[in-house]
């Protein structure tokens, strides 16, 4: 295939960046999309130019390092991470728009490259139980009802990409937080904290600059891990009930 | 290929050390046996307890003058840097990934074994302790391992009580599957993302000490060299990989947990950036490097579609209970549509050549067999560098006989996953596998308490040699990770601390401005080379050479050949490389090429402990050692003994020091799978 790519280039976060028209003749459809990357960054590297930076690791839809705007849309045109899409997603002669996630708290590093630490200062805010190593009871003292393993489980499987903001007109990370906030408050291990985490996530959220939640729905369309809308409401409800108990 | 294999004796027993062959003569130099002297004797169940309790504490009121340096944030990093912020030391841990919480141990999906025995099918410690010891083909030491299976029925409890979603049964209570072979039901998990759950877990605790002040992470920094200080290991350099800044930190002791270096092969199931450069670095500072040659090899992995690929992804293994694994008889039937092939033109090897465990049979066996049946031209799916590598794995017979639903129910996820990479649908066109590079058994060499040769320089998780013996069995890697990093660290390392805080380094001092220098002008080196090749496109030809002569097979002539080659390349790499950008920037180039330059010297000591053992045991399968009808042939007499080598210097030949290993408790039997 024939694709041109127009990608945002951009050296460091205080300098300015701009759209770069690139042209790649050989592509097969059996590339995932961070591969034809590297097939242009080889290019690049023999025609003397530096190549585009762009964050991956597991490149297996996991690790979460992945993520970019690709024609608009985060991670691209299909429900999965820009690891695990294909180049069998678009045809021959197609121009591919690719920039980085775009929101205030994610500044560019360099090129398609953000940073994305605020997550981590959100479940640093909260974003876990309290118990240290070795005392823990034994793991069959308190049975878990299945279903509500099961949800947890659903939610916990966010990888943390960051998509859900990239999506959000608002640059909303709720979705994020929503996961978060249910995978622990189903389990009975997480019911002790459940106030003070939701208080202090949502805090940290607000914060760090993550704008606020009005129910559009881009995120949701846009998570990689499906994670459903209703773990915000979820996130609301819990915000809600702690604020009534006094937090 | 000649027949060796009766030239040992088996009833003559000669002491390790006392080798018939020396293959590797004239590559490396003898030098003195090496031994563990911090497991307590006596019996095996007792040790630990001694061990915990002869360990010295240090005073809790002393801990916040304790500095720890904690490399990774896997399974292992994460879990001990939590544990250590907890018991109160001043931790700092470091990872090139932008959040801790994707360290490569999140890819991780079959599970975590325990011996809980929660369905009382007779599992107990011992049980998963000899079953480690036999599965490693007695590569191992039963001191750790037996330590292993004791923790690690704690481990399921710590990390429940975090919030760890387990696969539960309607009674609300853990469930369990039986994996990788094993008789009983003893892996615990999380659908297929094992390691993501409780990689998520260990992160979180990371982050609980991160907002009590007692941890501090560095994200997106590279540990370049390690600082050692009147021989104790006392600090790193990094390399501030946002700003390029080469920055140093102190502290008593650094704890290596960089993981594995698969990616030596290029093409692995292990995460892009992967890297031995912690673990060599150390090597490199008098730290030694055990069995660097023992690679494990998974055989369900989608196989290679062209040249531009970048890695291999893993298949569950549990494909292989329903799926029949074959090749055409004839090569010329190889590019035809597999559903056209007829019956009688099917070879099911696996299932000719081991009529009692059919496709069941080991790991390493059913990779050794699909690589030489594509070696001999039956290979199926694209030609890439003129050879296809592929065997079908076929689920039409067990679509017939149970149905589409059962198999949907069974494996979807998986067909799911194979269909988004491959482009194919595996319920119409047989799916498509090829063994790829998995985990590495070596590592830096540790004694009871993971301390490696060098004083105050401790390494867990996949980076040290100590638990896997010759080979892995399924879901003792995630166990040993957090083992390690939860249990075992946490109480051994206290010894070593109690002595300290030790005296603080100058900055100045003649060691320090040595490792800084010697960062820096590595970095200024790649930068000025100025020849016309990618880091990548070496790393590719290295990972060819590996593959091709230490990969699934080894013999004496292809290692020699390799050892050869890797000098070849690696000459040209330093003479040809091309590195763009400056070093005061994120320069992922130039991240990759002192990855790669440390991959050439590693992949070489592979070669030459390769070529040294002569036997075949567990992931190192020598062609000069097996059996009249083709089977892994293990040499105890001669090398029951961890390899464990010294760094003398660049174009020096490795000291091979011996650990003797002896089994008090289990007897050493040869595995059969006919
Ligand atoms: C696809 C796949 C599936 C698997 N499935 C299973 C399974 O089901 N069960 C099982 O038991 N095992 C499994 N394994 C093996 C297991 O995942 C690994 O062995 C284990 O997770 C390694 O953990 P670790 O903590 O030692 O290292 P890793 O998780 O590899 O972490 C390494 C850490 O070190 C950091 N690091 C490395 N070098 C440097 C440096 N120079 N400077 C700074 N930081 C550095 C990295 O940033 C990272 O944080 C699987 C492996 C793969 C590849
Ligand atoms: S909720 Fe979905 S999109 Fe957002 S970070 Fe998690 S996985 Fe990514
Ligand atoms: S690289 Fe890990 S999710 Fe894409």
């Amino acid at each position: 295939m024939r694709i041109t790519l127009k990608i945002w280039r951009q050296p460091n976060s205080t300098e300015p960046g701009a759209m770069v028209d690139y042209a790649l003749d050989d592509v097969s459809e059996d590339m995932s999309f961070l591969e034809m990357l590297d097939v242009l960054n080889e290019q690049l590297i023999s025609a003397g130019e530096e190549p585009v930076a762009f964050d991956s690791d597991c490149r297996e839809g996991i690790c979460g390092s992945c993520g970019l705007m690709i024609n608009g849309q985060a991670h691209g045109p299909e429900v999965t991470t820009t690891c695990q899409l294909h180049m069998r997603s678009f045809q021959d002669g197609d121009e591919i728009v690719i920039e980085p996630w775009r929101a205030d708290p994610f500044p560019v590093l360099k090129d398609l490259m953000v940073d994305r630490r605020a997550f981590d200062r959100m479940i640093a805010a909260g974003g876990y139980i309290s118990v240290n190593t070795g005392a823990a009871p034994d793991a069959h003292a308190v049975p878990v009802p299945k279903e509500k393993a099961d949800r947890a489980f659903d939610v916990a499987t966010c990888i943390g990409c960051g998509a859900c903001v990239a999506a959000c007109p608002n640059g909303s990370a709720s979705l994020f937080l929503g996961a978060k906030i249910t995978h622990l408050g189903e389990l009975p291990q997480g019911q002790a904290e459940r106030d003070l985490r939701v208080v202090n996530m949502v805090g940290q959220h607000d914060l760090e600059g993550f704008g606020g939640c009005t129910n559009i729905g881009e995120c949701t369309a846009a998570c990689p891990k499906e994670i459903p809308l209703d773990v915000i409401s979820r996130l609301n409800w819990d915000l809600h009930a702690a604020l009534r108990h006094g937090h | 290929m000649p027949d060796t294999t009766n030239a040992y004796d088996s009833s003559h027993t000669r002491g390790p050390g006392e080798q018939e062959y020396d293959d590797a003569a004239g590559y490396y130099v003898h030098g003195d046996p090496i031994q563990d002297t911090k497991a307590p004797g006596g019996p095996l169940e007792e040790m630990w307890g001694t061990r915990q309790f002869e360990a010295k504490i240090a005073n809790p009121a002393n801990r916040r003058r304790l500095s720890i340096i904690v490399v990774g944030t896997g399974l292992a990093g994460a879990s001990a840097a939590a544990t250590l912020g907890e018991a109160g030391y001043v931790v700092k841990s470091f990872c090139y990934q932008d959040s801790p919480r994707r360290a490569h141990s999140i890819a991780a999906q079959g599970g975590i074994n325990a011996a809980k025995n929660y369905k009382g099918d007779g599992d107990s410690v011992y049980r998963l302790f000899y079953d480690t010891i036999k599965g490693g083909d007695y590569r191992s030491r039963e001191s750790n391992v037996y330590r292993l299976a004791e923790v690690s029925v704690n481990i399921i409890d710590q990390c429940v009580a975090q919030g760890v979603p387990f696969a539960r049964e309607y009674g609300g209570l853990l469930d369990n599957r039986s994996f990788g072979g094993v008789q009983v039901s003893r892996t615990f998990y999380a659908r297929g993302q094992t390691g993501q759950q409780l990689l998520i877990g260990a992160y979180q605790a990371l982050e609980r000490q991160v907002a009590a002040g007692t941890v501090r992470c560095y994200t997106r920094h590279e540990m370049l060299e390690l600082v050692v200080v009147d021989g104790r290991a006392r600090g790193i350099i990094v390399r501030d990989l946002v700003t390029g800044e080469i920055e140093t930190y102190f502290a008593d002791v650094v704890v290596l947990a960089s993981g594995g270096y698969g990616n030596v092969f290029y093409l692995s199931t292990n995460a892009m950036n992967s890297n031995v450069t912690a673990s060599w670095r150390a090597h490199r500072k008098g730290a030694l490097m055990a069995n660097p040659c023992y690679t494990q090899i998974h055989p369900t992995c989608i196989p290679v579609t062209g040249t531009h690929q970048s890695k291999l992804t893993l298949m569950s293994e549990s494909l292989r209970n329903d799926g029949r694994i074959w090749v055409p008889k004839s090569n010329s039937d190889c590019d035809k549509d597999p559903r056209e092939i007829a019956e009688e033109d099917r070879d099911y090897y696996l299932e000719r050549i081991y009529p009692a465990f059919g496709n069941l049979v080991p790991r390493d066996i059913a990779s050794r067999q699909a690589k030489n049946v594509c070696d001999e031209g039956r290979g199926v799916g694209p030609e890439v560098d003129g050879v296809r590598r592929g065997v079908y794995l076929d689920f039409s017979d067990a679509i017939e006989r149970l149905g589409r639903d059962a198999i949907e129910s069974k494996y979807g996820n998986l067909f799911d996953m194979y269909a988004r990479i491959t482009g194919e649908d595996p319920y119409e066109v047989p799916m498509r596998i090829y063994p790829a590079v998995h985990y590495v058994m070596g590592g830096l060499w540790v004694d009871y308490d993971l301390q490696s040769t060098i004083p105050g320089l401790f390494v867990t998780g996949e980076a040290n040699f100590s638990d896997h013996g010759a080979n892995r069995l399924g879901a003792s890697a995630l166990m040993q990770g957090l083992a390690d990093g939860y249990f075992v660290l946490p109480n051994t390392i206290r010894d070593y601390l109690a002595e300290g805080p030790f005296e603080k380094v100058p900055d100045d001092h003649p060691a320090v401005l040595e490792a800084q220098e010697a960062v820096r002008s590595r970095v200024q080196k790649f930068l000025t080379t100025n020849g016309t090749r990618s880091v990548d496109s070496y790393h590719r030809e290295l990972g060819n050479i590996m593959w091709e002569y230490c990969g699934m097979e080894r013999t004496e002539d292809g290692l020699r050949k390799a050892i050869d080659l890797i000098r070849g390349l690696r000459e040209d790499f330093h003479r040809n490389v091309r590195v763009l950008g400056t070093a005061e920037s994120i320069n992922q180039s130039l991240e990759k090429a002192g990855r790669v330059a440390d991959f050439f010297e590693l992949g070489e000591l592979m070669c030459i402990d390769a070529l040294n053992r002569r036997e075949s045991c567990g992931g190192h399968f020598r062609g000069e050692s097996q059996t009249d009808d083709g089977e892994a042939l293990r040499h105890d007499d001669q090398y029951a003994y961890v390899a464990a080598w010294e760094w003398q210097g660049e174009d020096q030949d490795p000291v091979l020091h011996k650990e003797n290993l002896t089994y008090e408790f289990v007897e050493m039997k040869q595995r059969s799978y006919k």
